[in-house]
C-alpha cells in the first residue's frame, strides 16, 4: 500500500509543480514542457492505483491501456503545440518588427 | 504497511524525478531543460517498470524520451532561426533607413 | 536572443505568491482525495483475465487496447492522424538545407541503426500479442529510426514524394476502420471480432497501426507538410 501511497503523492506534486510552472513562466516552449510534466504526473497516479505488490494479485490492465493510449495522444498534441508556438512566435516577431518596435531589446533589459 | 528495501529504492526513485521536473521547469536555458526532460522520461520508464507496467515503460522510453526530445529540440531551432532571421531583416530595415538618411 | 530564451519568472511577484497559494490548496484537497481511495479494490484485472481466453492475445494490455477497449485505440489513431493533418495545414516543411556536413560516422552509425530498428519495431510488433509490446511500442521505434535519418539527411529523404507517405499514414486507419466495419456486416457490433479470428485480425491491425504511427510520428518531426505537395503540382 505504501507504493501506491508515494507514487500517487509523487504524481501529485508533480502535477502541481507543472501547474505552477504553466502559469508562472513566459516561454512558450516552457509551458509545453510544465503540460509533458503535467501530464507524467496523472499517469503516475493512474498507474500507482492499478499497483499490486508480487503476490498480491494482478495488475489491473485498464489503467495501463489508458495510460499508453495518454501518452501516444500526448505526444501528438505535443508536436502539434510546438507548432503552433513556432507560427505565433513568426508571426507576432515579423509584425512587430515591421512596425518598426524594438521589443526584444526591451525585454532583455526587463527580462 | 511492509517496509522493505524496494521502499528505499521507492523514495530515491521519486526523489529524482521531483528534482528532476524541478530543474526542468527552473532551469536558466530552456535547452537545458529539453535535455533534462529527456531524462526525466527515462527516469519516468524506470518508474513504470517499478510499479509493472512494462508495455508503458518499452512506450514512454521510446515516445517520452526518444521523440518528445527531438521534437521540443528541433522546435527550438526553428524558434532560434526565426530569430536569426528578423534580426536580418531588423538590420535591412536599419540599413534602409540610413541609406534614406543618407540620400536626403 | 538570449534573453528570450532565458527569461524566468521575477521572484516575490505577489500575483505569483497568490498563484502558488491556490496550488497548493489545491494539492492539499487532492492529497486528501487520494488518502480517501476506497482501500482493497481488486479493479478490473479478475474481469479481463476472465475473458483473456476469447480475446485471442495472451497479454492483458493487448487484450484492453485491441480488443476489449478497442474503440479508444481506433479514436487515438485517428487523433494522430489529426495532429499531422494539423501540422500539415499549418506549415510547409522547412527542409533544413545542409548546414553543417554530416560527419562519416553519423552516417554509419545510422546506416547501422536503422535497419536494426526496424527489426526490433518488427519484434515488437509481434511480441505484442505475449509478452509487453505492441503497435505503439513498434510504431515509436518506427519512429525513431525515422527521425534518425532525417537528421542524418540522407540523400533519399529530400526527394521521398507525399503520395506514398500519405498512402502510409492512412493505412492504419483504414485498416482499422475496415475490420471494424466488417464485423457490422458480419452481422455483429462495431469492432466485436469473429470468435477464431481475433488473433490475426488484431496482428493485422498492429502490423498496419505500426506503419502509420511510425511515419506519423516521423511526419510530426518534420514538422510541415512535404514540399512536393500533390495540390502545390497541381497549381504550377
Amino acid at each position: 500500500m505504501i507504493t501506491n501511497t508515494l507514487y500517487s503523492l509523487c504524481g501529485l506534486v508533480l502535477f502541481a509543480m507543472g501547474l505552477f510552472a504553466l502559469f508562472a513562466c513566459s516561454h512558450l516552449l516552457r509551458k509545453i514542457l510544465a503540460v509533458n510534466i503535467m501530464s507524467a504526473g496523472v499517469f503516475l497516479v493512474l498507474v500507482a492505483a492499478a499497483y499490486r505488490p508480487l503476490g498480491a494479485g494482478e495488475v489491473d490492465p485498464v489503467p495501463h491501456a489508458m495510460v499508453l493510449t495518454g501518452i501516444v495522444v500526448s505526444v501528438s498534441v505535443t508536436a502539434l503545440a510546438l507548432i503552433l508556438a513556432c507560427r505565433v512566435q513568426e508571426t507576432s516577431n515579423l509584425s512587430i518588427s515591421r512596425n518598426g518596435l524594438k521589443v526584444n531589446d526591451e525585454e532583455g533589459s526587463g527580462g | 504497511m511492509t517496509y522493505n528495501i524496494l521502499t528505499l529504492f521507492d523514495i530515491i526513485l521519486i526523489t529524482t524525478l521531483l528534482l528532476l521536473a524541478w530543474e526542468v521547469l527552473s532551469s536558466e536555458n530552456i535547452f537545458t531543460g529539453v535535455v533534462l526532460f529527456i531524462s526525466f522520461g527515462l527516469v519516468m520508464a524506470l518508474a513504470w517498470v517499478r510499479m509493472r507496467a512494462p508495455d508503458v515503460a518499452l512506450a514512454e522510453a521510446a515516445l517520452g524520451a526518444g521523440l518528445t526530445g527531438p521534437l521540443f529540440l528541433s522546435a527550438l531551432r526553428r524558434m532560434e532561426r526565426i530569430h536569426k532571421d528578423e534580426r536580418r531583416l531588423d538590420m535591412d530595415e536599419e540599413r534602409s533607413d540610413i541609406d534614406e538618411k543618407s540620400d536626403k | 536572443m538570449k534573453s528570450r530564451i532565458n527569461n524566468r519568472p521575477k521572484r516575490h511577484d505577489p500575483l505569483l505568491l497568490l498563484l502558488l497559494l491556490l496550488i497548493i490548496i489545491l494539492a492539499t484537497l487532492l492529497v486528501k482525495v487520494i488518502y480517501n481511495l476506497p482501500v482493497g479494490i481488486t479493479g478490473l484485472g479478475e474481469e479481463v483475465a476472465s475473458f483473456q481466453q476469447r480475446s485471442g492475445v495472451v497479454s492483458p494490455v493487448t487484450a484492453v487496447l485491441l480488443n476489449f477497449r478497442s474503440y479508444d485505440t481506433l479514436l487515438e489513431v485517428m487523433v494522430l492522424l489529426l495532429a499531422v493533418i494539423g501540422v500539415w495545414s499549418l506549415t510547409k516543411a522547412p527542409f533544413p538545407r545542409k548546414t553543417i556536413k554530416t560527419s562519416p560516422v553519423q552516417l554509419a552509425v545510422v546506416r547501422l541503426l536503422a535497419p536494426l530498428m526496424c527489426l526490433v519495431a518488427v519484434y515488437l510488433v509481434w511480441q505484442g500479442s505475449h509478452l509487453a509490446g505492441g503497435a505503439f511500442q513498434g510504431g515509436a521505434v518506427l519512429g525513431g529510426a525515422g527521425v534518425l535519418m532525417l537528421v542524418a539527411e540522407l540523400p533519399m529523404f529530400q526527394q521521398i514524394s507525399s503520395r506514398p507517405l500519405r498512402i502510409g499514414l492512412l493505412l492504419g486507419p483504414i485498416v482499422f476502420l475496415g475490420v471494424a466495419l466488417l464485423c457490422i456486416v458480419n452481422g455483429g457490433e462495431l469492432l466485436a471480432y469473429p470468435q477464431g479470428w481475433a488473433g490475426s485480425l488484431l496482428l493485422l491491425i498492429e502490423s498496419a497501426c505500426a506503419v502509420s504511427i511510425g511515419l506519423a510520428l516521423s511526419a510530426l518531426f518534420v514538422g510541415g507538410r512535404p514540399v512536393d505537395d500533390l495540390l502545390e503540382k497541381k497549381k504550377s
